[in-house]
């Protein structure tokens, strides 16, 4: 049996809340396949699951908000036998003879509950206080219904209010807390800056960044693209950020250290590039989700996944994998802008690539001062694992590689 | 195709990648991706958009001639038949 889990998204996320489930009990689910949609900080996220089998059961309720790692369904593998009597993780199965399906809550509600061994009988636990005597199931119903357990008159032993005490007052129709809004497909701009508060504050409060910067020719970059579009339909046409992408992925082959993950107190490289891109989103706010094995994708492919990621940002609709995957981000101003950027570097990665609005310089070619396009490209990076002459190779290393677009 | 059918095609396409942005209260005139927000990814949607459903090339080296909503309207009259 595997377990489908709300997925953490970055650094910044605790909790989310299912919104759509895409598949059924029973269904065949294969690895890769979108199996719910959860609503975040980030907006609506569709989730993938990781096994080859059959989803055997739900364990969380539509528009339950849970926190990372809750698991969400039960997935039976492939050879697995249908585990009748296996008890669910943390849940019981509805019983495999029960009339009708039984939907999650009913079950968790219906579950035997371990009531507290009998408090030993110390006067303290009668509570004369006036603290509240309530089971702990009791009081997660109630927090999950938003009922104030001080409101319930306890039926248990000593009065302790009891599961079915909960049930009662929902079924007497005590208003519920609103439920939280279903996916609407957009983003919450003010939850989004707030996302985005906490992981850049924690990026500042734990990664000692350092900071460089290499302006460069884009010559031979831009008569590259314009060569390339010619005569193309402008659906096959390709943006120079496509040429950034691989610029960037080729030079991290050697760069490695700015490829991967810093967690638990070190640094684990990527086993591939990923590279999230940084994409505005109108309105405010930002996302950069990745553009997955970037170092093995040609030009067309990766303008491919850049325009796809595009629109379904646009859309408010992306993939769980999308945006806890990247080793790195490449954040790029494109045509209208300034012409240096410095990121800051979104925790777990280690490095960020920035790359400025391409302007027209005075430049030295051959011993004359001529008018080039140049881009200034600068790099923010985790001093915990990388040094400022690793960091200057790297980004001579984009340069030259820049330099050599067809080579890309 | 008629004028008024040529802005009616580009409209449509810009509300779809601009849909906060009035195209009454922008500056006709003014560059067309500051008046909407919008950056090259979405110049390029734009640009593929019109191309079909207006039959028009659209090559790269003619965007300097579509910098502003009137710019493109005239650019995009002078290339429909």
């Amino acid at each position: 049996m595997a377990e489908f889990v709300m997925p953490s998204l970055g650094a910044d996320m605790e909790a989310g809340t299912l919104v759509e489930w895409l598949k059924k009990p029973g269904e065949t689910v294969k690895r890769g396949d979108i199996i719910a949609v959860v609503e975040t900080q980030k907006g609506a996220i569709e989730v993938e699951g990781f096994d080859d089998g059959v989803l055997e059961t739900y364990l969380v309720d539509l528009g339950t908000r849970v926190p990372v790692g809750t698991p969400l369904a039960v997935i039976r593998k492939d050879g697995e036998e249908p585990a009748a009597a296996k008890p669910a993780p943390k849940r019981v199965e509805a019983p495999a003879a029960a009339p009708e399906p039984i939907k999650p809550a009913e079950a968790v509600a219906e579950k035997p509950e371990p009531e507290p061994a009998p408090a030993p009988a110390s006067p303290a636990a009668i509570a004369p206080s006036g603290r509240l005597k309530i089971t702990p199931a009791a009081r997660k119903l109630a927090a999950q219904k938003g009922i104030d357990p001080a409101t319930l008159t306890g039926t248990g032993p000593e009065g302790a209010i009891q599961l079915a005490d909960v049930d009662t007052v929902q079924a007497r129709g005590v208003p519920k807390a609103e439920p939280e809004k279903p996916a609407t497909g957009g983003f919450d701009i003010s939850a989004m800056r707030e996302a985005i508060a906490a992981a850049m504050a924690r990026s500042k409060r734990e990664i000692p960044h350092y900071y460089l910067s290499h302006r460069l020719d884009l010559t031979a970059a831009e008569a590259f693209i314009a060569e390339r579009n010619a005569g193309k339909p402008p659906e096959e046409r390709i943006l120079i950020a496509a040429l950034y992408v691989k610029a960037v992925a080729k030079a991290l082959k050697k760069y490695k250290e700015f490829n991967g993950h810093y967690e638990n107190g070190e640094f684990q490289p990527g086993d591939s590039v990923h590279i999230g891109m940084a994409i505005n989103i109108r309105g405010g706010g930002l996302v950069a989700p990745a553009i997955h094995d970037a170092q093995d994708l040609d030009l067309d492919t990766v303008m491919e996944k850049t325009r796809d990621l595009v629109a379904r940002v646009r859309a408010g609709r992306f993939r769980a994998r999308e945006l806890s995957d990247p080793t790195i981000t490449v954040s790029s101003l494109g045509d209208r802008g300034v012409e240096a950027l410095y990121g800051v570097i979104y925790p777990p990665q280690v490095a960020i690539v920035g790359i400025g609005t391409p302007v027209t310089r005075p430049w030295v070619v051959d011993d004359k001062v001529v008018p080039r396009s140049t881009v200034t490209l600068t790099l923010s990076a985790d001093h915990r694992v990388s040094d400022g002459h690793r960091g200057a190779l790297f980004l001579s290393a984009i340069d030259k590689n820049l330099q050599e677009p067809e080579k890309l | 195709m008629s004028d008024d059918e040529i802005e009616a095609a580009l409209r449509l396409e810009l509300r779809k990648i601009a849909p906060d942005i009035e195209i009454e209260d922008i500056d006709r005139e003014g560059d067309l991706r500051e008046e909407f927000d919008i950056d090259s990814m979405d110049f390029l949607n734009l640009v593929s958009a019109l191309s079909k459903s207006l039959g028009v090339a659209m090559p790269e080296e003619d965007y300097s001639e579509m910098g502003s909503y009137d710019a493109m309207l005239v650019y995009l009259r002078a290339h429909t038949g």
